[in-house]
């Protein structure tokens, strides 16, 4: 399962399903819902945090976040 | 129409609803380009028409009425509860124009607990900037409400605003039909049975978080959870789909109102996405960083010198002007060494913060502040902090007291309470003062580092350093003690950059700036007194003995000597120099003398204080000759009388500083960390670890360098 952790800077995904429930409310309130794209823009130093393109602007989330939204 | 209409404001945080709360009111409510600036509400009037004033409610930013952190727990209390004192009669929710749906999710959310709603478009010029432009007519037609594009910031559009706000008020309309996701009714009615009548949306609210609302006793939300059990009710699930649903409609009403050039595959580059490419860069982004703030305590060093030199030479000029033409009385010397001392040991420290001030809110008034909190999130968590720790303790070097209420964005009870318990070990505007006079006394003034850098400078720097080095390992060492496994989360927007205005920043300084002296002025002030008649009188006749023993032990001395040798026994002497001595024995191994133990013991509750008591004691002390008016010169020429040697020695320069950055002495901050965390432990183990550690580290230190 790809999810948005596993992207490249500049890569593209489209958000699939989540896997975790808790955090999915506060992914989906944000904008990240099934069916749209998101694109990679920053990673933090040492890998952690990432930020991402999502409706149109840049939201950023930690790794472990990222690991939840399945994307394809 | 009511006479006083309450209006809230309601939208995403950094929408913009504190700019536009200012632009309405007139008052200067804070703002700042990050997420999670507002954290308490806060009321002022707006004229609707003549005749009519409305009440404006400013309210923390929400994302939706579930609320994920306690500053959010706010707003949600007043909506879910129309018997609320602060229950709006109307809303306006301010939407970021650039991120349309996102806040319109918040919107539907809020109509559809039956509130009369406006919808204010505002960051029209930044969706302009990425290509978006809104047809605002088509918009409020789709959503049946009124839409006003404003400007927050600059406080434009703020008649059409009036306009759409009253013809709300008139109609009183609530377009309210049906909810965008399914429910049983008969768990509706049982609600509105039990609970009271109510519209629908606001009995599945309570439902689904009636375990945070405050308006609940326990015995009701046991209610709440019976009914949750009956009919097999996942509130997490609810909302989940309730989100989906909203963001269904929503997006065929935004992409019919809204127009991006070009499309989506190629956005236009902004300044904001060039500018992250270094801020955010894995190597410079630290360097970036850590460049600003060196340069920031450089400036607050060097740049500052030159307007304080004025002030300073000003003030003892004063005094001396006051000595000479008033006749000489008590009176006059309570005016000139207790009050003028006291006041102006602060007075000469406005620049210095100045520059700390505008360095801060430049910091926050560009969206710089979400970027740091973004490249140190790794970092802070390894010591049981989170990146929004940033915010509270940058913030911290200005002042404890706010920046332990910025915490409150901070979701997770665990990371905020460690957050609260660190930030008041950095080193705040108060020990500014404390560390450039013994910077002073102690580091040469020409000397550079690299031959660019000055000592002094880099001196202060490396006590900020300190202050936030042991901020983290005190951070490191709750988080293993705490042990808590609750999960904290970092999901937040990095807001695009916006230039700061200039008026706006000048305003903001000239407030703090004026909060700083006037706070620290009036306990400058009364504790001088105090300290003066303390030190200017003792028990029984012991002011005539000192005298009478100074006058048979030196039978030579006459004149300026005779009279400084007298004034010195006296302090000694004094009730303010009896408790000193009383304080020495504990002190000693920290290089302390029982004139620091006065100072120690007026900065105990307002560590501001201790600069003003130094000036006071040192000025009744005698010594006073044209050369020493300034408080650093006289404690320049203050001589060891043990060794001989000038008193303020690398070893008891830097033993003080080092006290004075880890001691708790500060009741506002005591208090405040009472306040937010609801309990009498926490401040307590501030003072006492605080005290503690300040005392241990002053020892070693002295005894190191000694
Ligand atoms: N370019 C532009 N910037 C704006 C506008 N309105 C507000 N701002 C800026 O946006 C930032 C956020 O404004 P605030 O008023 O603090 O936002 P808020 O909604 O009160 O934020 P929270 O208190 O965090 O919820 C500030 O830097 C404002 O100067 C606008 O119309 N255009
Ligand atoms: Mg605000």
């Amino acid at each position: 399962m790809r999810t948005v952790a596993d992207l490249k800077i500049g890569e593209k995904g489209v958000i699939v399903s989540f896997s975790d429930e808790l955090l999915s409310l506060k992914l989906l309130e944000m904008g990240c819902l099934p069916g749209t794209q998101v694109t990679m823009t920053h990673i933090a130093p040492f890998g952690d945090p990432i930020a991402v393109k999502v409706s149109g602007y840049v939201l950023s989330m930690r790794k472990d976040e990222a690991s939840t939204i399945v994307v394809a | 129409m009511k006479k006083s209409p309450k209006i809230a404001l309601i939208g995403n945080p950094n929408a913009g609803k504190s700019s536009l709360f200012n632009s309405l009111t007139g008052l200067r409510q804070k703002t700042g380009n990050f997420p999670g600036v507002t954290m308490d509400k806060l009321i002022g009037k707006w004229n609707l028409e003549t005749g009519t004033e409305a009440e404006i409610l400013d309210l923390p930013g929400i994302y939706s009425i579930y609320p994920k952190s306690v500053d959010e727990q706010v707003v949600i209390n007043i909506l879910a509860n129309p018997q609320h004192p602060d229950y709006p009669d109307m809303a306006i929710v301010v939407a970021d124009a650039s991120n349309l749906k996102r806040n319109l999710l918040l919107f539907s959310q809020v109509r559809d607990l039956g509130i009369p709603t406006v919808l204010a478009l505002n960051m029209i010029d930044v969706a302009e900037n990425s290509g978006i432009v809104i047809n605002s007519f088509k918009l409020a037609k789709e959503l049946n409400v009124e839409v006003a594009e404003v400007n927050a910031k600059k406080g434009i559009g703020l008649n059409g605003l009036r306009l759409a706000v009253n013809k709300t008020l008139e109609q009183r309309f609530n377009s309210n039909d049906s909810l965008p996701v399914e429910y049983s009714p008969e768990l509706i009615d049982e609600i509105k049975e039990q609970y009271g009548d109510t519209d629908d949306y606001h009995a599945l609210l309570w439902l689904s978080e009636h375990d945070n609302l405050k308006q609940f006793n326990t015995e009701q939300r046991v209610g709440f959870d019976k009914l949750q059990e009956k009919y097999g009710w996942n509130s997490q699930k609810f909302q989940a789909q309730e989100t989906v649903s909203r963001y269904a409609v929503l997006n065929e009403i935004v992409d019919g109102c809204l127009h991006q050039i070009p499309v989506e595959d190629e956005p236009v580059k902004t300044w904001t996405d060039r500018l992250d490419k270094v801020f955010l860069h894995q190597f410079w982004g630290y360097f970036v960083f850590l460049g600003i703030l060196f340069v920031m305590f450089q400036a607050v060093f060097t740049w500052a010198a030159y307007p304080q030199d004025l002030i300073d030479n000003g003030v003892a000029w004063l005094n001396q002007y006051l000595k000479d033409t008033l006749p000489e009385s008590q009176l006059v010397n309570l005016l000139t060494d207790g009050l003028i001392a006291g006041i102006g040991g602060v007075v000469v420290f406005v620049p210095q913060i100045v520059f700390l001030f505008l360095f801060i809110s430049l910091l926050e008034e560009t969206g710089y502040m979400s970027r740091v909190m973004f490249i140190m999130d790794k970092l802070m968590r390894r010591f049981g902090l989170n990146g929004k720790s940033v915010v509270p303790l940058i913030s911290g070097v200005a002042c404890a007291v706010p920046a332990i209420m910025s915490t409150r964005s901070i979701g997770s009870w665990k990371d905020r309470l460690i957050t609260i318990m660190v930030t008041p070990l950095m080193s705040c505007s108060a020990r500014l003062p404390i560390y450039t006079v013994l910077i002073a006394l102690v580091v040469p003034e020409k000397s550079t580092l690299f031959g660019i850098f000055s000592l002094q400078g880099v001196a202060l720097f490396g006590l900020y350093l300190l202050g936030f080095g042991m901020a983290i390992l005190s951070a490191w060492i709750l988080k293993v003690l705490l042990k808590a496994k609750e999960r904290s989360y970092f999901i937040m927007e990095l807001p695009s950059y916006k230039g700061p205005r200039f008026k706006h920043i000048m305003i903001s300084l000239l407030n703090s700036t004026k909060a700083f002296v006037f706070e620290a002025g009036k306990i400058i002030v009364a504790i001088s007194i105090v300290l003066w008649v303390m030190a200017s009188y003792g028990p029984g006749n012991a002011m005539q003995e000192a005298e009478q023993k100074v006058k048979t032990e030196n039978p030579t001395l006459t004149g300026a000597d005779l009279e400084n040798k007298i004034a010195a026994q006296k302090l000694e002497s004094s009730y303010a120099g009896h408790f000193g001595k009383v304080l020495e024995p504990a002190i000693k191994p920290l290089g302390y003398d029982w004139k620091i133990g006065i100072a120690l013991l007026t900065s105990f509750a307002a560590r501001e204080v201790f600069v003003g008591t130094m000036s006071t004691i040192y000025s009744l002390g005698g010594e006073v000759d044209d050369e020493n008016t300034t408080v650093m010169n006289r404690m320049r020429a203050e001589i060891n009388p043990e060794t001989g040697k000038p008193m303020y020695d690398a070893a008891l320069g830097f033993s003080l500083m080092i006290f004075y950055a880890f001691a708790m002495q500060c009741m506002s901050t005591l208090a405040t960390t009472y306040r937010e965390t609801k309990s009498w432990r926490y401040p307590a183990i501030q003072l006492v670890y605080m005290t503690t550690l300040a005392y241990l580290s002053a020892f070693i230190v002295y005894q190191l360098l000694k």
